[in-house]
Protein backbone atom coordinates (compact mmCIF):
# COMPACT_ATOMS: atom_id res chain seq x y z
CA UNK A 1 0.00 0.00 0.00
CA UNK A 2 2.95 2.28 0.77
CA UNK A 3 4.12 1.85 -2.87
CA UNK A 4 1.21 3.93 -4.19
CA UNK A 5 3.71 6.45 -3.50
CA UNK A 6 6.75 5.40 -5.79
CA UNK A 7 5.06 4.59 -8.41
CA UNK A 8 4.82 7.88 -11.14
CA UNK A 9 1.97 9.00 -12.76
CA UNK A 10 2.49 6.96 -15.74
CA UNK A 11 2.92 3.22 -15.63
CA UNK A 12 5.69 3.13 -18.47
CA UNK A 13 7.90 5.79 -17.53
CA UNK A 14 7.57 4.54 -13.85
CA UNK A 15 9.15 1.14 -15.28
CA UNK A 16 11.88 2.98 -16.50
CA UNK A 17 12.92 3.47 -13.03
CA UNK A 18 11.87 0.05 -11.32
CA UNK A 19 15.36 -1.20 -10.70
CA UNK A 20 16.14 1.44 -8.70
CA UNK A 21 14.29 0.44 -5.95
CA UNK A 22 16.27 -2.19 -3.71
CA UNK A 23 13.11 -3.77 -2.91
CA UNK A 24 12.20 -4.62 -6.52
CA UNK A 25 15.62 -6.21 -6.63
CA UNK A 26 15.56 -8.08 -4.01
CA UNK A 27 12.08 -9.03 -5.64
CA UNK A 28 13.48 -9.79 -8.68
CA UNK A 29 16.42 -11.89 -7.42
CA UNK A 30 14.42 -14.23 -4.43
CA UNK A 31 11.83 -14.70 -7.07
CA UNK A 32 13.61 -15.73 -10.37
CA UNK A 33 16.09 -18.08 -8.09
CA UNK A 34 12.34 -19.65 -6.07
CA UNK A 35 10.60 -19.58 -9.69
CA UNK A 36 13.24 -21.90 -11.03
CA UNK A 37 12.29 -24.58 -8.22
CA UNK A 38 8.70 -24.04 -8.26
CA UNK A 39 9.05 -25.01 -11.97
CA UNK A 40 11.25 -28.28 -11.74
CA UNK A 41 9.77 -29.51 -8.26
CA UNK A 42 5.97 -28.60 -9.84
CA UNK A 43 6.83 -30.53 -12.75
CA UNK A 44 7.28 -33.38 -11.22
CA UNK A 45 4.20 -33.12 -9.25
CA UNK A 46 2.24 -32.71 -11.62
CA UNK A 47 3.75 -35.62 -13.67
CA UNK A 48 2.74 -37.67 -10.59
CA UNK A 49 -0.81 -36.13 -9.85
CA UNK A 50 0.26 -35.27 -6.52
CA UNK A 51 -0.94 -30.95 -6.43
CA UNK A 52 -3.01 -31.94 -3.61
CA UNK A 53 0.01 -33.14 -1.56
CA UNK A 54 1.71 -29.70 -2.77
CA UNK A 55 -2.27 -27.89 -1.14
CA UNK A 56 -1.51 -29.83 1.79
CA UNK A 57 1.68 -28.70 2.32
CA UNK A 58 1.10 -25.39 2.37
CA UNK A 59 -0.84 -25.94 5.15
CA UNK A 60 2.02 -27.32 6.74
CA UNK A 61 3.85 -24.50 6.08
CA UNK A 62 1.22 -22.25 7.51
CA UNK A 63 1.48 -24.32 10.85
CA UNK A 64 4.86 -24.67 10.90
CA UNK A 65 5.32 -20.67 10.00
CA UNK A 66 2.70 -19.77 13.28
CA UNK A 67 4.57 -22.10 15.70
CA UNK A 68 7.98 -20.89 15.21
CA UNK A 69 6.77 -17.80 16.04
CA UNK A 70 4.69 -18.60 18.31
CA UNK A 71 7.85 -20.18 20.82
CA UNK A 72 9.78 -16.94 19.26
CA UNK A 73 11.63 -18.59 16.13
CA UNK A 74 12.24 -17.34 12.85
CA UNK A 75 8.78 -18.63 11.02
CA UNK A 76 11.54 -19.72 8.26
CA UNK A 77 12.55 -22.51 10.56
CA UNK A 78 9.31 -23.43 11.44
CA UNK A 79 8.10 -23.60 7.77
CA UNK A 80 11.34 -25.46 6.32
CA UNK A 81 10.57 -28.37 9.73
CA UNK A 82 7.23 -28.98 9.27
CA UNK A 83 7.09 -28.96 5.63
CA UNK A 84 9.94 -31.30 5.49
CA UNK A 85 9.14 -33.29 7.63
CA UNK A 86 5.29 -33.89 6.37
CA UNK A 87 6.76 -34.58 3.13
CA UNK A 88 8.96 -37.44 4.51
CA UNK A 89 6.12 -38.77 6.19
CA UNK A 90 3.48 -38.29 3.59
CA UNK A 91 6.09 -40.13 1.03
CA UNK A 92 6.69 -42.88 3.84
CA UNK A 93 3.07 -43.42 4.07
CA UNK A 94 2.24 -43.16 0.56
CA UNK A 95 4.38 -46.01 -0.41
CA UNK A 96 1.67 -48.17 1.46
CA UNK A 97 -1.32 -46.25 -0.49
CA UNK A 98 -3.88 -46.55 2.33
CA UNK A 99 -4.74 -42.96 3.09
CA UNK A 100 -7.76 -41.83 0.37
CA UNK A 101 -9.16 -38.15 -0.03
CA UNK A 102 -11.35 -38.00 3.19
CA UNK A 103 -8.50 -38.85 5.93
CA UNK A 104 -5.85 -36.56 4.28
CA UNK A 105 -8.26 -34.03 3.67
CA UNK A 106 -9.45 -34.40 7.48
CA UNK A 107 -5.72 -34.56 8.87
CA UNK A 108 -4.50 -31.84 6.96
CA UNK A 109 -7.71 -29.47 7.98
CA UNK A 110 -6.58 -30.01 11.33
CA UNK A 111 -3.21 -29.26 10.71
CA UNK A 112 -4.59 -25.82 9.38
CA UNK A 113 -6.71 -24.94 12.40
CA UNK A 114 -3.71 -25.77 15.00
CA UNK A 115 -2.08 -22.99 12.49
CA UNK A 116 -4.83 -20.98 13.55
CA UNK A 117 -3.94 -22.24 17.39
CA UNK A 118 -0.60 -20.86 16.97
CA UNK A 119 -2.02 -17.61 15.05
CA UNK A 120 -4.00 -16.60 18.26
CA UNK A 121 -1.55 -17.69 20.67
CA UNK A 122 0.95 -15.54 18.98
CA UNK A 123 -1.15 -12.94 18.98
CA UNK A 124 -2.12 -13.11 22.20
CA UNK A 125 0.92 -13.97 24.11
CA UNK A 126 3.33 -11.78 22.24
CA UNK A 127 2.99 -7.96 22.22
CA UNK A 128 5.85 -7.40 19.85
CA UNK A 129 3.84 -9.69 17.12
CA UNK A 130 4.34 -8.43 13.96
CA UNK A 131 0.15 -7.50 12.77
CA UNK A 132 1.15 -8.24 9.62
CA UNK A 133 2.06 -11.93 9.72
CA UNK A 134 -0.77 -13.92 9.35
CA UNK A 135 -1.00 -12.19 5.78
CA UNK A 136 2.53 -12.35 4.89
CA UNK A 137 2.32 -15.92 5.87
CA UNK A 138 -0.58 -16.84 3.38
CA UNK A 139 -0.12 -14.72 0.45
CA UNK A 140 2.98 -13.99 0.66
CA UNK A 141 5.66 -10.70 0.85
CA UNK A 142 7.82 -10.89 -2.39
CA UNK A 143 7.61 -6.79 -1.78
CA UNK A 144 9.05 -7.21 1.54
CA UNK A 145 11.90 -9.73 1.58
CA UNK A 146 15.33 -8.24 3.11
CA UNK A 147 18.49 -8.29 1.63
CA UNK A 148 19.51 -11.24 3.85
CA UNK A 149 16.22 -13.34 3.17
CA UNK A 150 16.89 -12.95 -0.64
CA UNK A 151 20.72 -14.37 -0.05
CA UNK A 152 19.08 -17.04 2.03
CA UNK A 153 16.34 -18.01 -0.41
CA UNK A 154 18.58 -18.03 -3.26
CA UNK A 155 21.31 -20.38 -1.39
CA UNK A 156 18.33 -23.11 -0.49
CA UNK A 157 16.96 -22.44 -4.07
CA UNK A 158 20.45 -23.47 -5.54
CA UNK A 159 20.77 -26.26 -3.24
CA UNK A 160 17.11 -27.55 -4.01
CA UNK A 161 17.99 -27.01 -8.08
CA UNK A 162 21.31 -29.11 -7.63
CA UNK A 163 18.82 -31.52 -5.53
CA UNK A 164 16.11 -31.89 -7.82
CA UNK A 165 18.31 -32.69 -11.16
CA UNK A 166 20.46 -35.32 -9.10
CA UNK A 167 17.65 -37.42 -8.77
CA UNK A 168 15.60 -35.85 -11.94
CA UNK A 169 16.68 -38.97 -14.39
CA UNK A 170 15.48 -42.19 -11.83
CA UNK A 171 12.73 -39.83 -10.66
CA UNK A 172 11.33 -39.34 -14.06
CA UNK A 173 11.48 -43.06 -14.62
CA UNK A 174 10.17 -44.00 -11.66
CA UNK A 175 7.23 -41.14 -12.44
CA UNK A 176 6.04 -42.79 -15.76
CA UNK A 177 6.66 -46.00 -15.32
CA UNK A 178 7.09 -47.30 -11.93
CA UNK A 179 6.56 -50.84 -12.29
CA UNK A 180 9.41 -50.88 -15.25
CA UNK A 181 11.69 -48.88 -12.96
CA UNK A 182 11.42 -51.22 -10.06
CA UNK A 183 11.91 -54.00 -12.04
CA UNK A 184 15.07 -52.63 -13.11
CA UNK A 185 16.16 -51.76 -9.84
CA UNK A 186 15.53 -47.78 -9.13
CA UNK A 187 14.58 -47.39 -5.41
CA UNK A 188 11.12 -46.19 -6.06
CA UNK A 189 9.67 -46.31 -2.89
CA UNK A 190 12.63 -44.04 -1.21
CA UNK A 191 13.00 -41.66 -3.91
CA UNK A 192 8.79 -40.98 -3.76
CA UNK A 193 9.98 -40.19 0.47
CA UNK A 194 12.59 -37.88 -0.66
CA UNK A 195 10.96 -36.36 -3.53
CA UNK A 196 7.92 -35.21 -1.01
CA UNK A 197 10.72 -34.09 1.53
CA UNK A 198 11.98 -32.06 -1.60
CA UNK A 199 8.04 -30.41 -2.24
CA UNK A 200 8.24 -29.94 1.54
CA UNK A 201 11.53 -27.54 1.43
CA UNK A 202 10.14 -26.05 -2.40
CA UNK A 203 6.83 -25.36 -0.94
CA UNK A 204 8.41 -23.32 2.08
CA UNK A 205 10.58 -21.79 -0.38
CA UNK A 206 7.35 -20.64 -2.55
CA UNK A 207 5.34 -19.58 0.25
CA UNK A 208 8.05 -16.48 1.25
CA UNK A 209 6.77 -15.11 -2.63
CA UNK A 210 3.21 -16.16 -3.02
CA UNK A 211 2.28 -17.49 0.45
CA UNK A 212 1.51 -20.50 1.75
CA UNK A 213 -2.11 -20.59 0.05
CA UNK A 214 -1.02 -20.03 -3.53
CA UNK A 215 2.15 -21.72 -4.17
CA UNK A 216 0.62 -25.06 -5.16
CA UNK A 217 -0.75 -22.75 -7.68
CA UNK A 218 2.90 -21.94 -8.64
CA UNK A 219 3.59 -25.45 -8.80
CA UNK A 220 0.92 -26.80 -10.84
CA UNK A 221 0.05 -24.09 -13.27
CA UNK A 222 3.38 -23.39 -15.16
CA UNK A 223 4.29 -27.35 -15.22
CA UNK A 224 0.77 -28.36 -16.47
CA UNK A 225 1.05 -25.70 -19.18
CA UNK A 226 4.48 -26.88 -20.16
CA UNK A 227 3.05 -30.44 -20.35
CA UNK A 228 0.35 -29.02 -22.50
CA UNK A 229 2.55 -27.28 -24.51
CA UNK A 230 5.31 -30.13 -25.38
CA UNK A 231 5.41 -33.89 -25.10
CA UNK A 232 9.53 -34.58 -24.49
CA UNK A 233 9.20 -34.70 -20.39
CA UNK A 234 12.81 -33.34 -20.56
CA UNK A 235 11.49 -29.85 -22.88
CA UNK A 236 8.62 -30.01 -20.44
CA UNK A 237 10.64 -29.99 -17.22
CA UNK A 238 12.81 -26.62 -18.16
CA UNK A 239 9.93 -25.38 -19.80
CA UNK A 240 8.12 -25.24 -16.61
CA UNK A 241 10.91 -23.49 -14.55
CA UNK A 242 10.93 -20.93 -17.63
CA UNK A 243 7.02 -20.55 -17.32
CA UNK A 244 7.17 -19.91 -14.00
CA UNK A 245 9.97 -17.78 -13.66
CA UNK A 246 7.83 -15.75 -16.48
CA UNK A 247 4.91 -14.97 -14.23
CA UNK A 248 7.04 -13.99 -11.25
CA UNK A 249 8.61 -11.14 -13.28
CA UNK A 250 5.84 -10.52 -15.07
CA UNK A 251 3.90 -10.11 -11.78
CA UNK A 252 6.50 -8.07 -10.12
CA UNK A 253 6.20 -5.49 -13.26
CA UNK A 254 2.17 -5.63 -13.19
CA UNK A 255 2.24 -4.94 -9.99
CA UNK A 256 4.84 -2.63 -9.85
CA UNK A 257 2.87 -0.40 -12.40
CA UNK A 258 -0.16 -1.22 -10.73
CA UNK A 259 0.35 -1.24 -7.20
CA UNK A 260 -3.22 -1.49 -6.24
CA UNK A 261 -2.58 -5.27 -7.39
CA UNK A 262 -1.18 -7.47 -4.61
CA UNK A 263 2.23 -9.17 -6.21
CA UNK A 264 1.17 -12.60 -5.03
CA UNK A 265 -2.28 -11.71 -7.29
CA UNK A 266 -0.74 -10.84 -9.90
CA UNK A 267 1.94 -13.89 -10.25
CA UNK A 268 -0.91 -16.17 -9.75
CA UNK A 269 -2.86 -14.39 -12.60
CA UNK A 270 -0.25 -14.58 -15.45
CA UNK A 271 0.32 -18.10 -14.20
CA UNK A 272 -3.19 -19.45 -14.30
CA UNK A 273 -3.39 -17.33 -17.90
CA UNK A 274 -0.44 -19.12 -19.27
CA UNK A 275 -2.04 -22.45 -18.33
CA UNK A 276 -5.27 -21.39 -19.82
CA UNK A 277 -3.11 -20.39 -23.01
CA UNK A 278 -1.60 -23.39 -23.49
CA UNK A 279 -5.23 -24.95 -24.09
CA UNK A 280 -5.01 -22.74 -27.29
CA UNK A 281 -2.68 -25.22 -28.60
CA UNK A 282 -5.12 -27.69 -30.39
CA UNK A 283 -2.59 -30.37 -30.82
CA UNK A 284 -2.67 -32.36 -27.28
CA UNK A 285 0.38 -33.29 -25.95
CA UNK A 286 -0.66 -36.39 -24.70
CA UNK A 287 1.66 -37.85 -21.86
CA UNK A 288 3.18 -41.27 -22.96
CA UNK A 289 2.39 -43.30 -20.42
CA UNK A 290 -0.32 -42.75 -17.69
CA UNK A 291 1.87 -40.86 -14.63
CA UNK A 292 2.41 -43.28 -11.97
CA UNK A 293 -0.08 -42.90 -9.06
CA UNK A 294 2.30 -43.32 -6.01
CA UNK A 295 1.90 -41.43 -3.08
CA UNK A 296 -1.07 -39.55 -1.80
CA UNK A 297 -2.60 -38.17 -4.83
CA UNK B 1 -13.19 -13.89 23.52
CA UNK B 2 -15.56 -14.13 26.43
CA UNK B 3 -15.53 -14.78 30.25
CA UNK B 4 -13.05 -17.89 31.59
CA UNK B 5 -15.13 -20.86 32.67
CA UNK B 6 -16.38 -21.43 36.22
CA UNK B 7 -16.84 -25.19 35.73
CA UNK B 8 -20.41 -24.51 36.83
CA UNK B 9 -22.18 -26.09 33.69
CA UNK B 10 -25.56 -24.68 33.78
CA UNK B 11 -24.37 -21.12 35.12
CA UNK B 12 -21.36 -20.99 32.09
CA UNK B 13 -24.34 -21.99 29.26
CA UNK B 14 -26.58 -19.59 30.89
CA UNK B 15 -23.63 -16.78 30.48
CA UNK B 16 -22.96 -17.66 27.20
CA UNK B 17 -26.57 -16.96 26.02
CA UNK B 18 -26.79 -13.67 27.81
CA UNK B 19 -24.63 -12.58 24.94
CA UNK B 20 -27.20 -11.86 21.87
CA UNK B 21 -24.39 -12.58 19.71
CA UNK B 22 -23.97 -15.75 21.13
CA UNK B 23 -27.17 -17.19 20.43
CA UNK B 24 -26.91 -15.98 16.88
CA UNK B 25 -23.66 -18.10 16.37
CA UNK B 26 -25.45 -20.77 17.85
CA UNK B 27 -28.56 -20.29 15.57
CA UNK B 28 -26.60 -20.05 12.45
CA UNK B 29 -24.35 -22.98 13.34
CA UNK B 30 -26.64 -25.78 14.71
CA UNK B 31 -28.45 -24.56 11.01
CA UNK B 32 -25.23 -25.41 9.03
CA UNK B 33 -24.62 -28.30 11.17
CA UNK B 34 -27.40 -30.01 9.55
CA UNK B 35 -27.51 -29.23 6.40
CA UNK B 36 -23.47 -30.15 6.18
CA UNK B 37 -23.96 -33.08 7.97
CA UNK B 38 -26.66 -34.65 5.58
CA UNK B 39 -25.18 -33.41 2.11
CA UNK B 40 -21.97 -34.00 3.42
CA UNK B 41 -22.82 -38.18 4.13
CA UNK B 42 -23.46 -38.03 0.48
CA UNK B 43 -20.99 -36.43 -0.63
CA UNK B 44 -18.48 -38.41 1.25
CA UNK B 45 -20.73 -41.30 -0.45
CA UNK B 46 -19.78 -40.25 -3.73
CA UNK B 47 -16.25 -39.13 -3.16
CA UNK B 48 -16.52 -35.12 -4.26
CA UNK B 49 -14.88 -34.24 -0.77
CA UNK B 50 -12.65 -32.29 -3.07
CA UNK B 51 -15.03 -31.00 -4.95
CA UNK B 52 -16.81 -29.42 -1.31
CA UNK B 53 -13.08 -27.92 -0.43
CA UNK B 54 -13.08 -26.32 -3.94
CA UNK B 55 -16.83 -24.68 -3.51
CA UNK B 56 -15.68 -23.19 -0.20
CA UNK B 57 -12.57 -22.02 -1.79
CA UNK B 58 -14.48 -20.17 -4.71
CA UNK B 59 -16.47 -19.01 -1.92
CA UNK B 60 -13.84 -16.79 -0.28
CA UNK B 61 -13.16 -14.27 -2.94
CA UNK B 62 -17.03 -14.14 -3.16
CA UNK B 63 -17.35 -12.77 0.53
CA UNK B 64 -14.22 -10.83 0.31
CA UNK B 65 -16.33 -9.06 -3.46
CA UNK B 66 -19.56 -8.60 -1.38
CA UNK B 67 -17.26 -7.04 1.61
CA UNK B 68 -15.56 -4.49 -0.73
CA UNK B 69 -18.59 -3.35 -2.55
CA UNK B 70 -20.39 -3.02 0.94
CA UNK B 71 -22.59 -6.02 0.87
CA UNK B 72 -23.67 -8.97 3.75
CA UNK B 73 -20.92 -11.28 2.82
CA UNK B 74 -23.18 -14.22 3.11
CA UNK B 75 -24.45 -13.08 -1.06
CA UNK B 76 -21.01 -13.34 -1.66
CA UNK B 77 -20.83 -16.93 -0.10
CA UNK B 78 -23.65 -18.51 -2.17
CA UNK B 79 -23.64 -16.33 -5.31
CA UNK B 80 -20.28 -17.32 -5.80
CA UNK B 81 -20.55 -21.58 -4.29
CA UNK B 82 -23.76 -21.86 -6.47
CA UNK B 83 -22.08 -20.42 -9.46
CA UNK B 84 -19.02 -22.87 -9.18
CA UNK B 85 -21.29 -25.61 -8.56
CA UNK B 86 -22.84 -24.54 -11.51
CA UNK B 87 -19.59 -24.50 -13.51
CA UNK B 88 -18.30 -27.87 -12.43
CA UNK B 89 -21.79 -29.90 -13.04
CA UNK B 90 -21.01 -28.38 -16.50
CA UNK B 91 -17.72 -29.69 -17.13
CA UNK B 92 -17.19 -32.95 -18.94
CA UNK B 93 -17.57 -35.37 -16.38
CA UNK B 94 -14.64 -37.48 -15.85
CA UNK B 95 -14.73 -41.54 -16.10
CA UNK B 96 -12.60 -42.47 -13.13
CA UNK B 97 -13.21 -41.72 -9.66
CA UNK B 98 -10.06 -40.19 -8.72
CA UNK B 99 -8.96 -37.52 -10.24
CA UNK B 100 -6.21 -37.26 -13.40
CA UNK B 101 -3.03 -35.49 -13.60
CA UNK B 102 -4.18 -33.02 -15.56
CA UNK B 103 -7.68 -32.61 -13.42
CA UNK B 104 -6.01 -32.10 -10.25
CA UNK B 105 -3.45 -29.56 -11.90
CA UNK B 106 -6.79 -27.81 -13.47
CA UNK B 107 -8.55 -28.17 -9.59
CA UNK B 108 -5.44 -27.04 -7.98
CA UNK B 109 -4.91 -23.57 -10.15
CA UNK B 110 -8.56 -22.52 -10.00
CA UNK B 111 -8.45 -22.47 -6.09
CA UNK B 112 -5.16 -21.00 -6.01
CA UNK B 113 -6.46 -18.20 -8.42
CA UNK B 114 -9.61 -18.02 -6.58
CA UNK B 115 -7.79 -17.42 -3.21
CA UNK B 116 -5.36 -14.98 -5.35
CA UNK B 117 -8.81 -13.23 -6.28
CA UNK B 118 -10.21 -13.32 -2.53
CA UNK B 119 -6.89 -11.57 -1.66
CA UNK B 120 -7.09 -9.05 -4.07
CA UNK B 121 -10.54 -7.97 -2.99
CA UNK B 122 -9.64 -7.94 0.81
CA UNK B 123 -6.64 -5.66 -0.22
CA UNK B 124 -8.93 -3.11 -2.40
CA UNK B 125 -11.03 -3.06 1.04
CA UNK B 126 -8.51 -1.43 2.51
CA UNK B 127 -8.30 -2.05 6.49
CA UNK B 128 -9.96 -4.77 6.23
CA UNK B 129 -6.78 -7.18 6.44
CA UNK B 130 -7.99 -8.42 9.91
CA UNK B 131 -11.63 -9.84 8.45
CA UNK B 132 -9.44 -11.88 6.26
CA UNK B 133 -8.70 -14.36 9.26
CA UNK B 134 -12.09 -14.23 10.14
CA UNK B 135 -13.36 -15.35 6.61
CA UNK B 136 -10.66 -18.14 6.18
CA UNK B 137 -10.48 -19.66 9.09
CA UNK B 138 -14.22 -18.58 10.38
CA UNK B 139 -15.39 -16.60 13.57
CA UNK B 140 -18.70 -16.53 16.14
CA UNK B 141 -18.69 -12.71 16.48
CA UNK B 142 -20.97 -10.70 13.94
CA UNK B 143 -23.84 -13.04 12.62
CA UNK B 144 -26.65 -11.11 12.22
CA UNK B 145 -30.61 -11.90 12.72
CA UNK B 146 -30.60 -11.45 8.54
CA UNK B 147 -27.58 -14.09 8.04
CA UNK B 148 -29.14 -16.29 10.65
CA UNK B 149 -32.40 -15.99 8.14
CA UNK B 150 -30.85 -16.45 5.00
CA UNK B 151 -28.87 -19.76 6.23
CA UNK B 152 -32.13 -21.10 7.38
CA UNK B 153 -33.96 -20.42 4.07
CA UNK B 154 -31.68 -22.15 2.19
CA UNK B 155 -31.20 -24.84 4.29
CA UNK B 156 -35.22 -25.68 4.48
CA UNK B 157 -35.58 -25.98 0.36
CA UNK B 158 -32.58 -27.43 0.15
CA UNK B 159 -33.14 -29.96 2.49
CA UNK B 160 -36.78 -31.22 1.28
CA UNK B 161 -35.02 -30.98 -2.16
CA UNK B 162 -32.65 -33.64 -0.77
CA UNK B 163 -35.10 -35.94 1.02
CA UNK B 164 -37.19 -35.78 -2.49
CA UNK B 165 -34.26 -37.08 -4.46
CA UNK B 166 -32.66 -38.96 -1.98
CA UNK B 167 -33.17 -42.42 -2.79
CA UNK B 168 -32.48 -42.25 -6.37
CA UNK B 169 -29.03 -40.32 -5.49
CA UNK B 170 -28.12 -43.02 -2.81
CA UNK B 171 -28.61 -45.56 -5.77
CA UNK B 172 -27.07 -43.26 -8.43
CA UNK B 173 -23.85 -43.28 -6.27
CA UNK B 174 -23.47 -46.62 -4.78
CA UNK B 175 -23.69 -47.98 -8.38
CA UNK B 176 -24.13 -45.79 -11.11
CA UNK B 177 -24.22 -47.90 -14.02
CA UNK B 178 -27.10 -49.87 -12.16
CA UNK B 179 -29.06 -46.68 -11.98
CA UNK B 180 -28.25 -45.56 -15.18
CA UNK B 181 -29.53 -49.25 -16.92
CA UNK B 182 -32.80 -48.90 -14.47
CA UNK B 183 -33.28 -45.38 -15.77
CA UNK B 184 -32.48 -43.31 -13.09
CA UNK B 185 -30.96 -39.66 -14.25
CA UNK B 186 -27.62 -40.22 -13.16
CA UNK B 187 -26.02 -37.17 -15.01
CA UNK B 188 -29.11 -34.82 -13.83
CA UNK B 189 -29.31 -36.30 -10.07
CA UNK B 190 -25.36 -35.18 -9.76
CA UNK B 191 -25.34 -31.53 -11.29
CA UNK B 192 -28.45 -31.07 -8.75
CA UNK B 193 -26.27 -32.70 -5.75
CA UNK B 194 -24.04 -30.40 -6.93
CA UNK B 195 -25.74 -27.03 -6.21
CA UNK B 196 -27.09 -28.51 -2.95
CA UNK B 197 -23.37 -28.97 -1.84
CA UNK B 198 -22.62 -25.65 -3.12
CA UNK B 199 -25.14 -24.62 -0.99
CA UNK B 200 -23.71 -26.30 1.48
CA UNK B 201 -20.79 -25.18 1.25
CA UNK B 202 -21.27 -21.79 1.33
CA UNK B 203 -23.39 -22.23 4.51
CA UNK B 204 -20.33 -23.99 6.09
CA UNK B 205 -18.11 -21.59 4.98
CA UNK B 206 -20.00 -18.42 7.43
CA UNK B 207 -19.31 -20.86 10.23
CA UNK B 208 -15.95 -22.53 10.16
CA UNK B 209 -14.26 -19.98 7.32
CA UNK B 210 -13.84 -21.08 3.94
CA UNK B 211 -10.37 -23.13 4.33
CA UNK B 212 -11.77 -25.37 7.34
CA UNK B 213 -15.20 -26.59 6.04
CA UNK B 214 -13.31 -29.79 6.13
CA UNK B 215 -14.32 -29.95 9.61
CA UNK B 216 -18.08 -29.74 9.05
CA UNK B 217 -18.81 -30.83 5.69
CA UNK B 218 -16.52 -34.36 5.48
CA UNK B 219 -15.35 -35.19 9.26
CA UNK B 220 -19.08 -35.77 10.72
CA UNK B 221 -19.97 -37.40 7.42
CA UNK B 222 -16.69 -39.51 7.29
CA UNK B 223 -17.35 -40.62 11.05
CA UNK B 224 -20.44 -41.97 10.70
CA UNK B 225 -19.67 -43.99 7.25
CA UNK B 226 -16.78 -45.52 9.90
CA UNK B 227 -19.51 -46.92 11.95
CA UNK B 228 -22.34 -47.96 9.60
CA UNK B 229 -23.25 -48.56 6.18
CA UNK B 230 -27.19 -47.93 6.79
CA UNK B 231 -28.21 -44.52 5.22
CA UNK B 232 -31.09 -43.44 7.66
CA UNK B 233 -28.29 -44.24 10.80
CA UNK B 234 -25.05 -42.68 9.35
CA UNK B 235 -27.21 -39.76 8.05
CA UNK B 236 -28.54 -39.25 11.66
CA UNK B 237 -25.24 -39.99 13.25
CA UNK B 238 -23.45 -37.82 11.01
CA UNK B 239 -25.88 -34.56 11.72
CA UNK B 240 -25.45 -35.47 15.49
CA UNK B 241 -21.34 -35.69 15.17
CA UNK B 242 -21.42 -32.15 13.63
CA UNK B 243 -24.03 -30.40 15.97
CA UNK B 244 -21.60 -31.48 18.80
CA UNK B 245 -18.65 -30.70 17.02
CA UNK B 246 -20.25 -26.96 15.95
CA UNK B 247 -21.74 -26.58 19.68
CA UNK B 248 -18.36 -28.08 21.36
CA UNK B 249 -16.50 -25.58 19.16
CA UNK B 250 -18.34 -22.26 19.48
CA UNK B 251 -18.58 -22.29 23.40
CA UNK B 252 -14.71 -22.91 23.46
CA UNK B 253 -14.32 -20.01 21.10
CA UNK B 254 -16.57 -18.33 23.63
CA UNK B 255 -14.35 -18.87 27.00
CA UNK B 256 -11.09 -19.37 25.14
CA UNK B 257 -8.94 -17.05 23.50
CA UNK B 258 -8.60 -19.41 20.76
CA UNK B 259 -11.21 -19.22 17.34
CA UNK B 260 -13.50 -21.20 16.51
CA UNK B 261 -11.90 -22.50 13.27
CA UNK B 262 -8.90 -24.72 15.69
CA UNK B 263 -11.85 -26.08 18.25
CA UNK B 264 -14.35 -27.47 15.44
CA UNK B 265 -11.46 -28.72 13.47
CA UNK B 266 -9.87 -30.44 16.48
CA UNK B 267 -13.32 -31.85 17.62
CA UNK B 268 -14.05 -33.07 14.68
CA UNK B 269 -10.97 -34.82 13.55
CA UNK B 270 -10.69 -36.64 16.95
CA UNK B 271 -14.21 -38.28 16.38
CA UNK B 272 -12.58 -39.14 13.25
CA UNK B 273 -9.56 -40.24 14.37
CA UNK B 274 -11.94 -42.51 17.45
CA UNK B 275 -14.05 -43.90 14.72
CA UNK B 276 -10.79 -44.58 12.52
CA UNK B 277 -9.47 -46.97 15.32
CA UNK B 278 -13.07 -48.72 15.96
CA UNK B 279 -12.97 -49.59 12.37
CA UNK B 280 -9.47 -50.93 12.02
CA UNK B 281 -9.69 -52.87 15.39
CA UNK B 282 -13.63 -53.81 14.58
CA UNK B 283 -12.06 -55.06 10.90
CA UNK B 284 -9.35 -57.09 12.83
CA UNK B 285 -11.66 -58.72 14.57
CA UNK B 286 -13.55 -59.80 11.14
CA UNK B 287 -17.39 -58.37 11.27
CA UNK B 288 -17.22 -56.02 8.33
CA UNK B 289 -20.47 -55.41 6.58
CA UNK B 290 -19.70 -54.81 2.93
CA UNK B 291 -21.04 -51.67 1.34
CA UNK B 292 -21.23 -53.14 -2.08
CA UNK B 293 -24.00 -55.78 -0.03
CA UNK B 294 -26.04 -52.88 0.73
CA UNK B 295 -25.91 -51.57 -2.75
CA UNK B 296 -27.04 -54.90 -4.02
CA UNK B 297 -30.21 -54.57 -1.49
CA UNK B 298 -30.84 -50.77 -2.53
CA UNK B 299 -30.90 -52.20 -6.35
CA UNK B 300 -33.63 -55.30 -5.25
CA UNK B 301 -36.14 -52.83 -3.36
CA UNK B 302 -36.49 -50.67 -6.47
CA UNK B 303 -39.16 -51.72 -8.74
Amino acid sequence: MSLQSLAAPNPIAALGHMFTHPFIVHALVAGTAIAIVSGLVGYFVVLRGQVFAGDALGHVAYTGAFAALAVGLDLRIGMFAATIGAGLILGLLGGRSVADDVTIGTVFSWVLGLGVFFLAYYTTHDSTSNGAANVNVLFGSLFGISTSATWAAVAVAFVLVVAILTIARPLMFASIDSAVATAAGVPVRALGALFLALVGATAAEASQIVGALLLFGLLAAPAAAARRLTSDPWRALWLAALLATTSVWAGIVISYAAPTLPVSFAIMTVAAALYAMSFLRQTRAAPATSPARAGVS
Amino acid sequence: MGPGLSWDLAYDVQLMFSYPFMVNAFRAGTIVAVIAATIGWFMVLRRQSFAGHTLAVIGFPGAAAATWLGLATGYGYFGFCIAGALVIAALPQHTGRTASAEESAVIGTVQAFALACGYLFVSLYKGFLSGLTNLLFGTIVGVTDTQVLVLLLSAVPCLALLAAIGRPLLFASVDPDLARARGVPVRRLGALFLVLLGVAAAGTSQVTGSLLVFALLVAPAATAHKLTTRPSVGIAASIAFALLATWIGEALAFFTVYPIGFWVTTVSFAGYLAASLWRVSADRAGQRPQVTESAADLAEARP
